[in-house]
């Protein structure tokens, strides 16, 4: 666990491969939606790191880009989506580092899945409707496997079932004959299947009740601790991620505004976002809070205004927030291994209460 | 199994309401063509024949209408769809019995290539959006809207006429005796080959853009993105995953679209004097052959309903959800 | 409104209304335009374009421009008849199956199905056959009273999509009459769907007229393109190499039908987003490398300013 280990707070800015460890280095990513002479920027230089064995979560409300981030990171963002720049340093089993951006295709293709699995938001329609889950965790395997035998792949895929709390013989089922839960859990098992480096969940439980969170929560943690992967846990939930994850990164707007572990961020949030997002979920555990919302809703991104994103949701914004862009950078109290991106922590003038903590 | 059955059901239903069409619609037309040409068969024409003329066009009128329909099923249930009026005394279905499998030879073939080909050209282009491909859409979109027998005056001019490469017209050459010999099946294609390829040309265009909208939506779902994260090869996630889903829509429609392609290719058989069913529907039309039209109008939806059962069990087979219990 | 304004910045729709604007103006203005009367016969004999006949003659010295121009109006008259009474079918039938639901919606579906498999063009000659007398107008109905049924089957899906949403819900729950729920709150959703059923039903129209005229069904002595044809075709165009007398007639087919698909085609990016190809051209993403490629983003390091 690396939750509250000191980190040099120059890490997203800096150019090598500082943070300890780390498999997947993302590093001002900038993503444009529309091929067009007006496109939306909606990921304007984004840098994040995911050190080995870690659960970084990732927080922020719907359409702060969260969802682009993990795509675009693995370039499967769709079209109109277009990388404009940046680089996503993955670090290789054997200890060797590529930028998934420069890759060929047929490094790319390589790379995926053995190194890098998602599990999509919606597991839903991330199933193919007209293929038995078997052909399409065999398909996976053999795809990275050319020698493998088919029987072998299907072994395999019975052991990943059995992995998950689901009996062998589901293999047979076609998706519609599955359960939401179980369909989710066959997602996970069927990224688990070449047991990648890194596991990119977007909103894995988000549509799924209560109980089945949990249990599938618990069984991907346990499943980390066995298997020893890496987590980029994507969700709109902040007491959900305070739970799971070792780091939290929040996102508003497509850019990130605060780094911190996770204790630290449930505790003493230092951007009023976050600080505002904690305030609109109730904690899993723990006293009871009062549930405040932020008001207002997430800007719409083809249509930017100069300043800080939040400055019109914000209880503290001054003046110099409608004009300027607050860049990621240590917190006032100078607290290492945590970044902010907010005028507050630069302007010298004592922190509200709020982010102050 | 139940979306089976209900399939059934509905193609049941559909053969009782196009007889029953069949039978109403010269009750519900004013005029009377039949009697002034039974009036000129007289003597000629045997009492039952005439008999059954009569419960076909309505002109039993002192039955009562339940009557008439009951009179009207137990003649089809014995196939006999009346004497054809040009042909004196030929039952009309036996000249729709030799003139339907041209057709099905014909049309049927020609059909599935159009949708094979047409498939595949559309899988190509929603593939490949944004490239030259898309420079196909265009000449796709001109296929789509001209009609069928323009196109084929346009290869008979050229093909036929110009370079003489074909004949114009007929499905074998006269001089053969059919019989299954090399020589004459040699014929039999060479001669289908012109309105073979009318058909294809004509009809392609339809499959190539409803394939090529149903792969760019497809391309966007889910599980295509999975499947790239899975780092398939290329050729897997296209074939494999976008164009299988696909084409789902495209076989629903492929039957429900029968109706209107093979209406239109009929049309060919005409421009092509081919001894099918649209071209004895259309000697039947241009020598007011009454019964004649109406067993063609009988033989062709019923053809089309066996057709579209075909495309229905095709897409049974394809779509695994059709074949559980609804859920 | 923004739907509208997209409508129009639409390249395809542009140019399908442009066509189908010239095309009206030849079928109001076309008696007039016609350089001669259709029917009248001269001694030019099948002879090809010259400048007193641009399109040349038929086999009596008819002028064939003439016969284009003036049956411009018996296409177009008998597209928007059928179209329109096609349409008020299908939107009776889709919508109301669409909202009733139950047993109402099972045999109305049933019906439009019926209809859909059932071969049409077999159908419309075997009535326009029996007809005494088979004119454009009646055609024209029975073309519509036998090509609704695809855009009620459209329609029945859209409402019934539309029946869900919370707006309708909720008019629903305040007690509004079903009639004017439908009215205002259902009715306006499905423009572009009825819009887009309607330039089908035109387009099928046409065809199913054209063809007709061509295989003689309806009164030769009613022009329009299909008769052209006809008369073409029965008197060995082809065969003379008269291809003055058989290529323009449907060229102007197709041209028109290439109008309507085109207008259709941006009514359907506006139905289904997925379609849209805004900024999608080929040469100026090639110019800037861009290959929209599903699975892999593309990669584009442009300078920024
Ligand atoms: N095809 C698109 N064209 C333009 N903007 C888009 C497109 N898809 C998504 N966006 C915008 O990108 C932003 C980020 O979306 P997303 O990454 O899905 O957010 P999240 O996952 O955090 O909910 C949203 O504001 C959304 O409006
Ligand atoms: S920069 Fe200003 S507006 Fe933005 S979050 Fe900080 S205080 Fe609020
Ligand atoms: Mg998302």
């Amino acid at each position: 666990m690396s939750a509250g280990v000191e980190t040099d707070p120059g890490v997203a800015r800096d150019a090598g491969p500082t943070a300890e460890d780390p498999v997947l280095e993302i590093r001002n990513l900038s993503v444009d939606y529309g091929f067009g002479d007006d496109p939306t920027h909606v990921l304007r230089d984004v840098s994040l790191t995911l050190r080995r064995g870690e659960v970084l979560g990732l927080a922020g409300e719907s359409g702060c880009g969260k969802s682009t981030l993990a795509y675009a990171a693995t370039r499967l963002l769709p079209p109109p989506g277009l990388i404009t720049g940046g680089e996503v340093w993955l670090t290789g089993r054997d200890g060797e580092r590529a930028d998934l951006l420069s890759l060929s295709d047929a490094e790319l293709r390589a790379a995926r899945w053995r190194d890098i699995a998602i599990v999509f938001q919606g597991a839903m329609s991330s199933l193919n409707p007209v293929f038995r889950i078997e052909k399409q965790i065999v398909d996976g395997i053999l795809a990275h496997r050319p020698r493998m035998r088919r029987e072998e792949a299907r072994e395999r895929a019975a052991e990943l079932l059995r992995l998950v709390g689901i009996s062998a013989d589901r293999l047979r089922s076609y998706p519609h004959q599955l359960s939401g839960g179980m369909r989710q859990r066959v997602m996970i098992a069927m990224a688990l299947a070449l047991e990648p480096q890194v596991l990119i969940m977007d909103e894995p439980t988000t549509a799924l009740d209560v109980v089945m969170q949990r249990q599938i929560l618990e069984q991907v943690m346990e499943l980390r601790e066995r298997l020893g992967f890496s987590v980029v846990f994507i969700t709109h939930d902040v007491s959900l991620l305070v739970e799971v994850a070792d780091r939290i990164a929040v996102m508003y707007a497509g850019e990130i505004v605060e780094t911190a572990a996770a204790r630290d961020v449930y505790t003493r949030p230092r951007h009023p976002y976050s600080a505002g997002l904690l305030g609109s979920f109730p904690p899993l555990h723990g006293p009871r809070r009062e549930l405040t919302g932020i008001p207002g809703a997430p800007p719409d991104l083809s249509a930017r205004e100069p300043g800080c994103p939040f400055a019109p949701r914000c209880p503290h914004a001054m003046d110099v927030c409608r004009t300027e862009l607050p860049v990621l950078g240590r917190t006032a109290q100078g607290e290492d291994g945590r970044l902010v991106a907010c005028h507050l922590h630069t302007a010298g003038a004592p922190l509200p209460e709020e982010v102050g903590r | 199994m139940s979306f089976l059955l209900r399939r059934i059901a509905f193609y049941v239903l559909t053969a009782w309401a196009a007889i029953t069409i069949n039978f109403f619609i010269p009750r519900l037309l004013p005029g009377d063509p039949v009697t002034a040409l039974l009036g000129r068969m007289q003597g000629r024409i045997d009492s039952n024949a005439e008999h059954a003329l009569r419960v076909l066009f309505g002109l039993d009128q002192d039955a009562t209408l339940w009557q008439q329909y009951l009179d009207y099923w137990g003649l089809l249930l014995r196939g006999d769809l009346g004497l054809s009026f040009t042909h004196f005394p030929t039952p009309v279905s036996e000249i729709v019995n030799q003139s339907l499998p041209w057709t099905v030879g014909l049309v049927g073939v020609a059909t599935v290539i159009a949708f094979v080909v047409g498939s595949l050209i559309g899988t190509f282009l929603g593939w490949r959006r944004g490239t030259w491909a898309d420079g196909l859409l265009p000449v796709a979109t001109f296929f789509q809207a001209v009609p069928y027998f323009w196109l084929g005056l346009i290869t008979i001019a050229v093909l036929s006429v110009n370079l003489g490469w074909f004949p114009s017209s007929g499905s074998y050459d006269r001089g053969l005796v059919p019989a299954f010999t090399g020589e004459f099946i040699g014929s039999v294609v060479y001669y289908g080959f012109l309105p073979a390829l009318t058909v294809v040309l004509s009809s392609v265009a339809g499959w190539v853009l409803g394939m090529r909208n149903m792969m760019v939506t497809v391309s966007s779902e889910d599980y295509v993105t999975v499947a790239h994260a899975k780092g398939l090869a290329e050729r897997q996630v296209m074939l494999g995953y976008a164009a299988r889903n696909a084409v789902l829509p495209q076989v629903s429609s492929f039957a429900l679209s029968l109706g209107f392609v093979v209406g239109g290719t009929l049309i060919m058989e005409m421009v092509f004097s081919y001894q099918g069913i649209g071209y004895t529907l259309y000697q039947a039309v241009s020598t007011h052959d009454y019964p004649l039209m109406q067993g063609c109008f009988l033989v062709i939806t019923l053809s089309v309903l066996v057709a579209n059962m075909v495309a229905d069990l095709a897409y049974a087979l394809l779509d695994p959800r059709t074949r559980t219990e609804d859920r | 409104m923004r739907n509208q304004l997209l409508f129009l910045r639409n390249g395809k729709v542009v140019t399908g209304l442009a066509i189908l604007g010239f095309f009206t103006l030849l079928a109001v203005l076309g008696p007039w335009l016609s350089p001669y009367d259709p029917n009248q016969v001269s001694d030019a004999l099948l002879s090809p374009p010259s400048a007193t006949h641009w399109l040349g003659t038929d086999h009596t010295g008819r002028d064939i421009l003439s016969q284009i121009i003036v049956g411009a109006r018996g296409v177009l008259v008998v597209g928007l008849v059928a179209g329109v009474s096609a349409t008020v079918v299908g939107v009776l039938v889709g919508v109301t199956a669409g909202f009733v639901g139950g047993v109402g919606d099972e045999s109305l579906s049933a019906l439009s199905n019926m209809f859909l498999v059932i071969p049409q063009l077999p159908l419309i000659i075997l009535i326009a056959a029996q007809l005494p007398s088979a004119g454009g107008l009646t055609v024209a109905l029975v073309i519509g009273a036998t090509g609704w049924a695809w855009g009620a089957r459209v329609l029945r899906a859209q409402t019934l999509s539309l029946r869900k949403r919370d707006f309708v819900e909720a008019a629903r729950a305040n007690g509004e009459r079903t009639w004017r729920l439908v009215l205002a709150e259902v009715l306006p959703n499905l423009t572009a769907v009825i819009a887009s059923g309607f330039v089908g039903t035109v387009t099928f129209a046409v065809l199913s007229q054209v063809t007709l005229s061509f295989i003689g069904i309806t009164p030769v002595s009613e022009w329009n393109w299909g008769t052209i044809l006809f008369w073409a075709q029965n008197n060995l165009a082809l065969q003379r190499g008269a291809w003055w007398w058989f290529v323009p007639a449907g060229a102007c087919i197709a041209l028109l039908g290439m109008a309507l698909t085109l207008v259709n085609f941006g009514i359907d990016e506006i139905v289904n987003p997925r379609l849209r190809s805004t900024g999608l051209h080929a040469r100026s993403l090639r110019r800037r490398g861009i290959r929209p490629r599903v699975g892999f983003t593309p990669v584009v390091r442009e300078v920024r300013s």
